[in-house]
């Protein structure tokens, strides 16, 4: 009982990395119907910027000011990212076959992926724990629940950026442009909106929060290296998928099943099939509910 | 009067199709103006081709004397025209509500509350329809739903393609009202796009007659009601 729940505490706080990540996945695929596979580079990017004001203010400030920083800086220079790969990648090729932009998609996750191993180096990179300590919840027959502060921040953090999120795209303009595109382009231009801007900008936000789900990797692990994102991101998208690929709620919902699935099978099953656990309960989902677990799948009058 | 939009020569083609040829057509300060023709004649085209999808491969679209013809379509829009567009396109997955909150952005939502009285005493059922998604909507509240929206941008022309589709007679007969209406009281300048040519030409200042997407015939309203061609081909069930 004592060991379940402990296995819960550390599921929900990697799915809440996951989730982060999904959501950035789900939301480009809504809006243009490409997976976007360089956004799990975006996160490991995210985690590197978080890394370097890290470590460029400790000792200078104090640490929760120097966390606050990482994240926002983090945020904030991968929307650059997020924007410039839009731009470079995807933009030239809208309206090309659907291969393209994908194709694309891998290439620009190569690209990133040796853009960081080349200027911060191949060796993993690691921080001292910032936020150490934490509390015991539960002790039974000698085994002790432990929820470290670090747990906390990351749950709360998430649910802080997912509020915002969920407020900016259901109830401003800029969210209601967002999911006008998504469902009809050549009618949202024509009211007026400029698809490219809130495409650009969709891309901007999904990037801006994998950045703060990389800096929650880092601080949580302590240690990150180049090749970081291409395992999250696969996970991240496998969430998005298990949730609905399109829903919002869902990739948030996907991810939290595969951090529990990862948890609960790390802990009671063989760790070496850890993965395949997760893949094939994807399969097993897919196969009884094709749109997955939230996808659309109501019948539009036309 | 001076001319809101002119059409100079303008062809426009899906892929190889010629879909429009060398049309010439004016749209003067506070008039309505109908394009009456059958299926397939290009009369869609030719309202969507105002805003550039497709873009007029030939030929000048002049919008208040400046040339709009190569203009991003959004930035059209945000000059000041508003279109019903063919099949409605309501967002399917956003409510009423917020269709009509899509129309109202292109303005910055000015006279919201002002507008949406305005269409709701036009289509009292969208009022009661206010939180339910487009796309759950019959057939004719969408048509309603899509003018609606088109209205709440508080457009100078407005461009409105078959807005009877799916309405039934009574409703047609409300909305033309209210477009007569509309016209005499703010001076709103309309595009029509009408298979319902009687009540078109009835309602309309003038008319353009289009077949192979070329213009044929042109005249006030009452002049191409009485011509026999139009009568037979546009007016008595013939094709």
């Amino acid at each position: 009982m004592a060991y379940a729940l402990q296995l819960l505490i550390n599921g929900v706080t990697l799915g809440m990395i996951y989730g982060l990540i999904a959501v950035g996945y789900t939301m480009v695929y809504g809006i243009i119907g490409m997976i976007n596979f360089a956004h799990g580079d975006v996160f490991m990017i995210g985690a590197f910027i978080g890394l370097i004001v890290l470590t460029a203010l400790t000792g200078i400030t104090s640490i929760p000011l120097a966390i606050a920083a990482a994240f926002i800086v983090a945020a904030v220079l991968s929307g650059v990212y997020g924007f410039s790969i839009e731009r470079v990648a995807y933009r030239p090729l809208r309206g090309s076959f659907r291969l393209a932009p994908l194709i694309s998609a891998i290439g620009m996750s190569i690209v990133l992926e040796n853009y960081v191993q080349v200027t911060q180096g191949a060796l993993d990179r690691a921080i001292p724990p910032l936020l150490p300590g934490g509390v015991a919840v539960m002790r039974q027959h000698g085994f002790v629940v432990q929820l470290s502060f670090m747990q906390v921040a990351i749950v709360v953090v998430t649910l802080a950026v997912l509020a915002v999120f969920t407020w900016i795209v259901t109830k401003t303009p800029l969210g209601r442009a967002m999911r006008a595109v998504e469902q009809d382009a050549k009618m949202a231009a024509l009211l007026g909106i400029d698809t490219n801007t809130t495409i650009s900008l969709t891309f901007v936000t999904g990037a801006a929060l994998a950045a703060v789900a990389g800096v929650m990797f880092l601080l949580y692990y302590g240690v990150i290296g180049f090749y970081i994102g291409f395992n999250a991101g696969i996970k991240a998208f496998t969430a998005a998928v298990l949730g609905g690929i399109g829903s919002l709620p869902g990739a948030v919902l996907g991810g939290l099943l595969i951090g529990l699935i990862e948890a609960f099978w790390s802990g009671y099953g063989p760790l070496a099939y850890k993965d395949a656990a997760v893949y094939s309960i994807l399969a097993i989902v897919l196969m009884f509910l094709p749109s997955g677990l939230l996808g659309r799948h109501e019948v539009e009058k036309v | 009067m001076s001319a809101v939009l002119e059409l100079h020569g303008v062809s426009a083609f899906y892929g190889p199709v010629q879909a429009l040829r060398e049309v010439s057509l004016h749209v003067n300060e506070g008039e309505i103006v109908t394009l009456i023709g059958a299926n397939g004649a290009g009369k869609s085209t030719l309202m969507m081709t105002i805003f550039g999808q497709p873009r007029a491969r030939t030929g000048e679209i002049v919008y208040h004397g400046e040339n709009i013809t190569a203009v991003p379509t959004f930035e059209i829009a945000r000059k000041g025209i508003a279109q019903s567009p063919e099949g409605r396109r309501i967002f399917p997955r956003m409510s009423v509500e917020e269709n009509l909150l899509m129309g109202a952005q292109v303005v910055n939502y000015a006279d919201y509350a002002k507008n949406l009285d305005m269409v709701s005493e036009l289509f009292p059922r969208l009022r009661e329809r206010f939180t339910q998604r487009g796309g759950t909507l019959s057939g004719g509240e969408q048509q309603m739903l899509a003018i609606a929206r088109a209205l709440m941008s508080k457009p100078r022309l407005l461009l409105l393609d078959e807005p009877s589709l799916g309405l039934a007679p009574l409703v047609i007969k409300q909305i033309f009202g209210v477009l007569r209406q509309l016209n005499r009281e703010t001076g709103l300048t309309v595009l029509l796009v009408e298979q319902n040519a009687n009540q078109a030409l009835r309602l309309a200042h003038r008319g353009y007659v289009l077949v192979n997407g070329a213009i044929t015939l042109e005249g006030t309203g009452s002049e191409l009601l009485a011509l026999p061609e139009v009568r037979s081909a546009y007016l008595e069930g013939g094709h």
